[in-house]
């Protein structure tokens, strides 16, 4: 069965939606993160810049996955590899 | 060129690498992108500044003014970092991460100058990723010994050894992947705001620059330069 390219294209803009929706995992990760750090700053006020510093370093790598979908939705709209 | 799907084609929505001319290497054709040009604009002001960093230092006073004081301040908090995160081994790799620090942020910020980050492009964290990789299984190598190699790739147990190659791999692909996807989301984010809203993006653009270039590029490469000296002193201790 052969399908057109603008058929192809749409279906790659519907998966590089469906991609993005790894954002949410990183989303809530970062926020139990921030929320913690918040709680741990009105423990012990004094070491608030040691726990920004932990707070941003574990979000950056908590957000890798997100990037990974973010990637897959790039491939898939402007390299468009399924359309060549 | 087809850009993007969804946008219509007279915006003018360019982050892609260019060619700016090719050359022919050995029978193959080479091509001198974007990439090359800004790496080679940031590597210049690095060069720069290094010479001049060097003059200020050659006539250095006890008491610091001026020029000295700048770089005496990079070097400080550079070197107390590393120190901070990689304890007595931390003087060996000062040079080091210091070095992949600076040039990582320039690149990062260089968004800001209007150039393509050198950053966006995979090539280019690639080698940083696998120079990591390299560190690590050298140290692991000169501080376990082979024997030491080995018990930790059959950690549990021996057949989990597969697993635990996997695992290394992925460490120089994960660090690669995320400093690439950071800064490419940063500049896709631009491209799109120039390009799509250009009548109308006059200044507030610069609140959107502020967090996409030097936040996010300060924090990414903060958590590369940490996460690689975690994995190194990670390699270097043994049991």
């Amino acid at each position: 069965m052969e399908f057109n390219r603008e058929f192809i294209l749409g279906c790659s803009a519907i998966g590089a939606g469906l991609a993005v929706i790894a954002g949410i995992g990183p989303g809530v990760g970062q926020g139990i993160a921030a929320g913690h750090a918040a709680s741990a700053v009105g423990r012990n006020p004094g070491a608030k810049s040691d726990i920004t510093s932990t707070m941003l370093l574990g979000q950056a790598v908590a957000e890798t996955t997100g990037l990974y979908g973010l990637l897959i939705a790039f491939l898939l709209l402007f390299v468009q590899p399924l359309a060549k | 060129m087809a850009q993007g799907i969804l946008l219509s084609a007279e915006n003018e929505i360019d982050f892609m690498i260019h060619g700016v001319f090719s050359y022919n290497f050995f029978g193959t054709e080479v091509w001198i992108t974007t990439t090359h040009m800004s790496m080679l604009i940031v590597l210049l002001v690095l060069i720069i500044f290094g010479i001049f960093a060097r003059r200020a230092m050659l006539k250095a006073t006890e008491v610091p003014t001026g020029f000295q004081n700048v770089v005496e301040l990079i070097v400080e908090k550079l070197d107390g970092m590393v120190d901070a995160t990689m304890g007595k081994n931390g003087k060996n790799f000062r040079n080091y991460i210091g070095t992949i620090f600076i040039f990582i942020l320039i690149s990062n910020i260089s968004g800001l100058f209007g150039l393509r980050p050198p950053t966006a492009d995979y090539g280019v964290t690639l080698p940083l990723g696998l120079m990591t990789f390299t560190l690590i299984h050298v140290n692991k190598f000169r501080y376990q010994k082979v024997s030491g190699v080995i018990k930790g790739l059959c950690d549990p147990w021996p057949f989990w050894a597969p697993i635990n190659i996997i695992g290394d791999i992925a460490v120089p692909v994960s660090l690669s992947l995320r400093l690439f996807a950071n800064v490419l989301s940063g500049t896709v984010m631009m491209a799109l705001i120039y390009g799509l809203l250009n009548k109308i993006a006059l200044f507030w653009p610069a609140v959107l620059h502020v967090y996409f270039d030097m936040f996010s590029g300060a924090i990414q490469t903060y958590v590369f330069c940490m996460l690689t000296m975690t994995y190194i002193s990670d390699a270097m201790t043994t049991e």
